[in-house]
């Protein structure tokens, strides 16, 4: 299982080698991908189906607890199935759709590496594994987003969709690891005995709320429902894959998996019921205002995701149920309504609902497969879509309590998805042939092939039932924990009021389209409103955070070394004299200190002359020379202290630095005196301060009783085990040699560096002139 | 002595802090090596002076019989002076073509060359 | 700086400061000196030759550019800390030494051999500084 996930990542990187041979006719044969991985994950649907459940182990950090434990369940099996099905679909269709685009091979490599982090996703039961999963998808979306990236709009829609889905990701991972915290395991199916114990734990509250702004970022739940619109700048097939039929569904995914872990609290339920029911009333609503095709198809995806995320929030058996089937069911339409969108903008050029009508002399096939999409998506028996909403009505009306309220919610929402669901798949295609569109060219195979095949899949599903029963939603039910046997999906239950409501919903929604026509006045009308839209909310607050960082660094990253010396410096005196002047006693033992003799106090005099010197002095040369002469008295205080063999490098590297000041010095700038007067004062208080703060922590240190034990070791063995007696020189040879080491290949790359710095240009520059 | 050599540290340090905050860059690398000075200083006053007694085993013992100096603060010593020879080296070399480059010795103004350059 | 006396003076006293390297950097280990301060004064000898001489005599005097002491130097220090890898399995850096000690030198070990590489990469790595600016200034 581990190398299907694998797959998608090696393809990818193949993209990278072998792209330019692939991105003519040979495009389709990629599709080969995804469908093998269909194929098989199809192979595990009679597994499942049983009852079984496939995992599989691999440790990747273990010391950080996360491994790749992956478990193939119900819901993962419908996920993947998902995932790699609509993904072979979607590869065929590119290869048509994006036919000789110039970045064909990086579009593909994106989808590759999208398909192997989705199904990391779903199949990973580790959550730490399925974080970097999560924040891949994420990714790798914001890299489709922005496909047309000359476009400014593009861009800014792939950024703003990275950045909510991006905050989500983080949201995610505190959350994830406060569940760890809590449950002892990042395991997801260890933690599902863990139930009572977490609801009634303290962090409870926050968890939750950290997995919500996970999820609700994700599937685009009010109000972080703006950046999907804005990502249907995408070319068509991302939005069919990503934005529709599977990533947008990893938030919901996540509240499905996490139902029995987390669920079963007035918090968890009474949340996602008030979230997911404004967010699909909200949506379904917009989708009357908008104009553009994919603009409707986008509400409407939100409004479907609002729907999942109020069944979830049910979180009865019914509701499950119906989630189950709603997902697929969603994911099969949806996804054949883009498909088709895509077609219609490739072949004629715009996307506009209000111009577009009678298309169905031209492209037929795309035709039957939008009618076959517009019926399942407003529920119409016999297609899958009547089923899907059947088991919604049934979950509310057998609701606890609030029934009516919940089940009305739920009718207004299906009458405006299926409003939508016409617009989009029936309008278009007929009525009269506008002028202008009678000589459209009849579109490629690979473009009507595949939305045929999903729509003609939602009435086979719809027919017979049976297929999905005990294969796919009988498993997925069982995750959340519930008993399954008595479930039975039928498209025919009788006259009962359930049969009535979606009477009502189907003709409410016919009526609805035949009133309201889609137009770009009310478009505008809509947009006035944009000032109170959750969107403009967080631009302005992103706006005003940027205008802070902007202040932030004009303020302290101004480029002027000395600023930020400044800052610096200060910052630390205040810093270490804060703690100096809390926790410290001066007391200074003279008595420790060695006797002062005659030649030091002299060298420290020609020191402190030389020091003055070489700070006031208007001579560069004399600068030069006094700072040769410090040297040389720090090395007298070597040679006084002890350390032969400082004494003698100090002296010689002294020797060398004045040989090389003096090499540069007339070739170097003269000395100018840039800094006034008040700044030379301000600049000599800081830097007297921190001086005499060195001084105060030397005096400090010293103080303190010193620790021995490692000069003591390496003064003991250094004869015994190093055959020497300068331990200095054994220390750097013997017992610290690989430092050495690696001193010496630094100072040989200083040397380089010096040798590039003034050669090489040089060199570039003489070709110049010449 | 101790403390004037822990006064002498802290001279070294405001001597070369002030340099290292003037506008002139060669200024700015005297001031890295007056600093770094220090920093050596620093470093050997706190590993504690010995006068008179190397860390050297002495004719045909084995072993230390009386008191000796830290070792290992000067074998820390021997390579930073080593090191900042590198380093004082590199930063003189890129002073002097940037001073090429720009043709000016002022932090500032190259501040607002570098756009242009 | 080129006057007769310091250029009669400097062909003298390029070999006996060389010499003199030499000494300090084999008595490193029982004495003050070694690799570090052995490779200075090799360098301060090739720089006072090359100002009473001219940097071209210098030049023509080492046969060939400084830089390539750098890495010959490393991979000496190199070598002597992996011989005793192959020799005897023991860790990276691991000290060998000769049973019996020889006069003057002392023992003789992979040590000595990895402060004659560091000597070899002072010596390149200053030269090679000097050089390239005295060239170009």
């Amino acid at each position: 299982m581990l190398l299907a996930i694998l797959i998608g990542f090696f393809a990818a990187f193949s993209q990278l080698l072998f792209g330019k041979f692939m991105k003519g006719k040979l495009s389709i044969l990629l599709g080969f991908v995804p469908l093998a991985l269909f194929i098989f994950f199809a192979q595990y649907i009679p597994v499942i189906a049983a009852g079984e459940i496939v995992t599989a182990k691999h440790s990747w950090v273990p010391s950080f607890g996360v491994d790749l434990d992956l478990k193939l369940d119900g819901l993962a099996l419908l996920f993947s199935l998902m995932i790699t099905g609509i993904g072979t679909l979607v590869f065929v269709y590119t290869s048509a759709y994006l036919r000789n685009h110039p970045m064909l091979d990086r579009f593909y490599g994106y989808l590759f590496i999208f398909m192997a982090s989705m199904l990391g996703l779903v199949l990973s039961d580790n959550f730490l594994a399925m974080f970097i999963f999560w924040e891949l998808t994420s990714i790798s979306s914001f890299f489709l987003i922005g496909f047309n990236n000359t476009n400014p709009d593009s861009r800014k829609s792939a950024l703003t969709a990275l950045s909510i889905t991006g905050i989500g990701g983080l949201l995610f991972l505190a959350g994830g690891l406060l569940l760890g915290e809590v449950t002892g395991t990042y395991q997801i199916s260890q933690m599902l005995s863990q139930n009572e114990l977490l609801i009634n734990h303290s962090l409870y509250i926050l968890i939750v709320a950290l997995i919500f702004g996970a999820a609700f970022t994700k599937s685009a739940q009010f109000p972080f429902h703006f950046w999907l619109p804005g990502a249907m700048k995408a070319p068509t097939p991302v939005s069919t894959y990503l934005h529709s039929a599977t990533m947008v569904k990893a938030g919901i995914y996540l509240l499905f998996r996490l139902s029995p872990v987390l669920g079963n609290s007035d918090f968890w339920n009474n949340t996602l019921l008030i979230v997911g029911g404004i967010t699909m009333l909200y949506a379904a609503f917009h989708t009357l205002f908008r104009t553009d095709l994919k603009g409707i198809l986008a509400y409407s995806t939100i409004a479907a995701l609002g729907i999942l995320t109020f069944l979830i929030g049910l979180g009865t058996k019914e509701s499950f149920i119906a989630a189950a089937v709603f997902i697929l069911v969603h994911a099969l339409y949806k996804a054949t309504l883009f498909l088709m969108t895509g077609a219609i903008d490739l072949y004629t050029g715009t996307r506009d609902v209000t111009k577009l009508s009678g298309l169905h002399k031209v492209m037929l096939p795309i035709a039957i497969a939008g009618g076959l999409a517009a019926i399942s998506n407003a529920g119409i028996p016999p297609s899958v879509g009547f089923l899907g909403k059947d088991l919604i009505y049934e979950s509310t009306l057998h609701f606890r309590h609030n029934a009516v309220l919940l089940t009305t919610l739920a009718i207004l929402t299906n009458i405006l998805i299926g409003y939508a669901g016409y617009v989009a798949g029936i309008k278009p295609f007929i009525g009269r042939t506008p002028t202008g569109l009678e000589n459209v060219t009849f579109p490629h195979p690979a473009i009507w092939i595949p939305p045929i095949i999903l729509g003609v899949l939602g009435f086979i599903f719809g027919l017979f039932p049976s297929l999905i029963e005990a294969s796919l939603i009988k498993p997925i039910v069982s995750t959340t924990g519930v008993s399954t046997s008595d479930i039975h999906l039928k498209l025919w239950h009788g006259f009962n009021t359930v049969l009535g409501l979606s009477a009502i919903t189907i003709f409410s929604g016919i009526a609805l389209y035949f009133i309201w026509k889609p137009n770009s006045s009310k478009h505008y009308f809509i947009q006035r409103f944009d000032i109170l839209s959750p969107k403009f909310i967080i631009e302005t607050l992103s706006n005003w955070f940027q205008s802070f960082s902007d202040l932030w660094t004009r303020i302290f990253q101004n480029g002027y070394l000395r600023n930020y010396i400044t800052v610096i410096v200060v910052f630390l005196i205040s810093l270490v004299a804060f703690t100096l002047l809390n926790n410290t006693t001066y007391q200074i033992d003279y008595s420790s200190f060695s006797k002062l003799t005659i030649y030091e106090v002299v060298s420290l005099c020609i020191m402190i002359l030389a020091i003055g010197f070489a700070v006031f002095t208007k001579s560069r040369l004399a600068a030069v020379a006094a700072t040769g002469v410090m040297g040389y008295s720090i090395c007298l205080f070597f040679v006084f202290y002890s350390a032969p063999d400082l004494a003698m490098t100090q002296f010689a590297i002294d020797t060398l630095t004045v040989i090389l000041f003096v090499l540069v010095l007339y070739k170097l700038p003269r000395y100018l005196n840039l800094s006034d007067y008040k700044t030379r004062i301000k600049d000599g208080i800081i830097a007297i301060a921190f001086g005499g703060l060195i001084s105060i922590l030397a005096l400090e240190v010293l103080a303190q009783p010193q620790n021995n034990e490692i000069s003591a070791y390496y003064a003991e063995n250094a004869y015994v085990l190093a055959h020497g007696k300068n331990v200095v020189n054994v220390i750097l040879v013997d017992f610290r040699g690989i430092d050495t080491m690696v001193e010496i290949s630094v100072l040989a790359i200083a040397a380089i560096g010096v040798f590039g710095l003034l050669k090489l240009r040089l060199k570039s520059e003489e070709r110049k002139q010449q | 002595m101790e403390f004037l050599l822990a006064i002498m540290t802290g001279v070294l340090y405001a001597a070369g802090l002030y340099m290292m905050l003037r506008r002139s860059l060669v200024k700015l690398i005297i001031g890295l090596i007056i600093i770094g000075n220090g920093a050596n200083l620093l470093i050997f006053l706190l590993g504690r002076i010995t006068k008179g007694a190397p860390p050297i085993i002495p004719g045909d013992t084995k072993f230390f019989a009386d008191i000796y100096a830290d070792p290992v603060p000067q074998a820390l010593i021997l390579t930073a002076i080593v090191i900042s020879f590198g380093l004082q080296s590199f930063a003189i070399i890129l002073v002097k073509r940037a001073y090429q480059v720009v043709k000016t010795d002022d932090l500032d103004e190259m501040n607002t060359i570098e756009e242009e350059v | 700086m080129r006057t007769l006396i310091l250029k009669t003076a400097s062909d003298y006293l390029l070999p006996i400061l060389l010499l003199f390297s030499i000494f300090i950097l084999l008595r490193g280990h029982y004495l003050p000196g070694g690799g570090f301060v052995g490779g200075l004064m090799a360098s301060i000898a090739f720089v006072l030759h090359a100002f009473a001489n001219g940097l071209k005599d210098t030049k023509k005097l080492l046969k060939f550019h400084p830089g390539f002491l750098m890495p010959a130097g490393l991979l000496l220090s190199f070598l002597s800390g992996l011989l005793p890898v192959i020799l005897q399995d023991a860790a990276f850096m691991t000290g060998l030494w000769l049973e019996n000690p020889i006069p003057v030198i002392g023992s003789i070990g992979t040590a000595l051999f990895f402060d004659v590489g560091v000597y070899i990469v002072v010596l390149g790595v200053t030269l090679t500084i000097i050089f390239t600016i005295s060239e170009s200034a």
